[in-house]
């Protein structure tokens, strides 16, 4: 029972996946194949979006920089360096920012020392000030859902809006040669030209 | 002042040299909807030619700093590999890159007398546009580094190929479900594909090709790279054409716009190919126990049964340009046979084979567009009588013909020799067995062409003979192109075949398993 809750967005994903994939190949209406393309790659984009998503992860927003620092001097990921690049290039823009500016904090925190998540967090999140405490690696400072796969996703979803636009725009032409967007018409149209060349 | 400013442009050239491998892609993508703007078709296909010409004098520079020894990695704003996209040039991708833009530049050359016939006026200048853009996918595709930059540009390279091939709407309006169908079946290759490097990135976190197989080096076995693996294999089987996958091919190349039936016939499915030894061995290891059992139990038997049936289906085609393409799914089966012996001979075998059959198919696809153009030729019958009315086409048929048969004196010989050999290394003698068999059907499709252009009379209409349109110097010159490197690479396969060597070496670790 574990492994069938535990995998839910997977169950959902697949089922979305074959129900997709079912239509595809079952109607002969050209329109309604797209439409079960469609649903085919959206199960793909459920499969992304659930495998970036952090359990009591924020949404992937910067929220402080002298969090980053922190992060930085961490250095646990390969990525650390670059993210202290990062940080000191922008620090010297993001001082003035209200956030810090009114927050009693000093703009540089001292390398290693903990950090109040509750401060430094922006007060329009309630779900990650209200979550309980061992949710936060201290040093890491904030748990946020990983960005990336919602980027790939962005990307992937353009490419199914253009697929989808290029095969409606044939479904169109197709309709005008033959008069039919059903398969089996069409199949019969073609069967009788051929038919009628030789 | 004017010398000045020619001097300071030629090291303004030179400085841009280093980013060739970047520079390969995105030319030809922004030169793209320039062409369209351009919008008179004539100044839109001589732009097209010019960038072509480019990406293939950059795809040079890459295979000369290949040749030398080096390999490429170009990081995509000098972000640094595991987090950024690197473009990665070696000895396998040289090849492949190298023959698509030239390849492309043929297409482009041979392509102006039959787009000027083919397509209506006002869509030509577009044609141009998506044909530049589908370029830059190809290259894209073979170039990058990064698994999911392959499937943006396999779609991008994909997207511009459904509208290409529906393109030939004019000719024959089959054209349109052919492209319906690609667009459905390729669709869900790409996105299994996505699937497969969605789970990728779930056990490894990462996207970076070396990056994912340095961490699969000791987690060959977990179910979800298992998963990935068979995704993967199944979305790029079906782009490119794997034999029970094939079904959207032979429409696609028989109706598109003959320089389209050129350029995808010589390099979309290599491109795809390409993608699928990438990931078999650079990204997966090619010794872990699922691989090795898919080359022996599902790999190679499907690559003889390809090359068996569709051989046979090809024999037995009235229509010319479907007999080749189903040539073509017959080809890629000693393709991927070369590639399932899972031996640096006989991956080696499987590209340069890759090589020759574009230069051959894209020869033979080439001749018959001269051939339509000239008689209206659709059908094998309607050949006849072609040796004596269209004698320059019928004999750059003929003998690329006979390098598809693998007659010696030509590349078909040296690619199906060296095949030969490594299955014999192998201790595949079934798959020699049905190496001959399938060259002895190849004979058989071949020859009714051959046949029906030589010895059977022209027809003619009472005592006048027959009208042929001429073929335009421009298109037949590409063609004798193609034929000669056909000729050329028999006595001198040294470059492609120590690319294949290379690149077999460098993916399969060096040593024979």
């Amino acid at each position: 029972m574990d492994f069938v809750l535990g995998h839910f967005n997977y169950w959902v994903v697949i089922s979305l996946m074959m129900t997709g994939l079912y239509v595809v190949i079952s109607t002969g209406n050209l329109v309604k194949k797209l439409v079960g393309l469609g649903v085919f790659q959206t199960s793909v984009f459920q499969l992304y979006i659930t495998m970036g998503k952090v359990a009591g992860g924020q949404p992937p927003i910067l929220v402080n920089l002298p969090e980053l620092e922190a992060q930085a001097e961490a250095g646990a990921e390969h990525g650390a360096e670059l993210v202290a690049e990062i940080a000191t290039e922008h620090s010297a823009e993001i001082v003035p920012d209200p956030m810090i500016a009114s927050g009693d904090q000093p703009a540089e925190v001292p390398a290693g020392q903990p950090l109040d998540v509750e401060l430094s967090t922006p007060t329009d999140l309630p779900e990650v000030t209200s979550l309980p405490s061992e949710a936060f690696d201290p040093l890491m400072g904030v748990v946020y859902s990983n960005p990336l796969p919602h980027v790939l996703i962005l990307t992937a979803i353009v490419v199914g809006v253009a697929t989808l636009a290029v095969g409606l725009a044939l479904v169109v032409r197709i309709r005008e040669s033959y008069g039919s967007i059903e398969e089996t018409d069409i199949d019969e149209a073609e069967y009788k030209t051929a038919g009628q060349g030789s | 002042m004017s010398l000045m400013s020619a001097i300071s442009s030629i090291s303004g050239l030179r400085d841009l040299l280093p980013h060739a491998a970047a520079l390969v892609v995105v030319i030809p993508l922004l030169a793209g909807p320039i062409a369209v703007i351009l919008a008179k078709a004539r100044l839109a296909w001589l732009w097209s030619v010019l960038v072509a010409a480019a990406a293939f004098g950059l795809s040079l520079v890459l295979l000369g700093t290949v040749l030398g020894g080096e390999t490429i990695t170009y990081e995509m704003g000098n972000w640094p590999a595991p987090l950024g996209i690197i473009y990665y040039v070696d000895s396998l991708n040289a090849l492949v890159i190298s023959l698509v833009s030239g390849m492309a530049l043929l297409a482009l050359l041979y392509g102006w007398p039959m787009v000027e016939r083919e397509i209506e006026p006002k869509k030509q200048a577009m044609f141009f546009g998506t044909f530049l853009i589908c370029l830059a996918g190809l290259i894209g595709v073979a170039i990058t580094g990064d698994a999911f930059n392959v499937f943006v540009f396999l779609e991008v390279s994909s997207i511009s190929t459904y509208v290409l091939v529906a393109m030939g709407a004019g000719q024959n309006r089959q054209a349109l479900t052919a492209s319906f169908n690609y667009l459905i079946l390729g669709t869900i290759g790409a996105t299994f594909f996505v699937i497969g490097v969605g789970l990728l990135y779930m056990a490894t976190g990462t996207l970076n090709m070396a990056d994912i197989s340095r961490l699969l080096a000791d987690g060959d076995n977990d179910r979800v790279v298992r998963a990935a693996f068979s995704f993967i294999v199944i979305g790029l089987g079906l782009k490119t054409a794997m034999f029970p996958l094939h079904t959207w091919l032979p429409n696609a190349y028989a109706f598109s716009p003959s320089m389209i039936g050129v350029f995808l016939a010589s390099t979309a499915t290599k491109v795809a190919f390409y993608t699928l030894i990438r990931f078999l061995f650079s990204v997966f290891h090619a010794g872990a126990p699922f691989e090795t059992a898919m080359f022996d139990y599902v790999l190679a038997p499907m690559a003889i049964t390809a090359m068996i049936v569709c051989s046979v289906q090809a024999s037995f085609q009235p229509d010319v340009r479907r007999l080749l393409a189903y040539s073509s799914v017959a080809q890629l089966g000693y393709m991927l046979l070369g590639l399932s012996m899972g031996t640096v001979a006989g991956l080696s075998a499987g590209l340069l084979h890759m090589f020759n059959h574009a230069l051959m198919k894209g020869a033979l696809f080439m001749a018959v567009g001269l051939a339509t153009l000239g008689l209206g030729v659709i059908q094998v019958s309607e050949m006849r009588g072609m040796g004596k009315t269209m004698p320059l086409t019928a004999a750059g048929l003929s003998i690329a013909g006979l390098s598809l048969m693998g007659v010696p004196l030509t590349a078909g010989f040296v690619s199906k020799y060296y095949l030969v050999i490594a299955a014999l290394e192998r201790g595949w003698w079934w798959a020699v067995a049905a190496i001959v068999v399938s060259s002895v059907l190849a004979i058989f499709y071949i020859g009714r062409m051959i046949e029906a252009m030589y010895l059977q009379k022209p027809p003619s209409h009472g005592d006048d003979p027959v009208i042929v349109v001429r073929s335009p110097i421009l298109a037949i010159v590409p063609l004798y192109i193609l034929v000669a490197a056909n000729i050329w690479f028999f006595f001198d396969p040294s470059v492609p075949k120590g690319l294949a060597d290379s690149a077999a070496t460098l993916l399969l670790g060096g040593g024979a398993p």
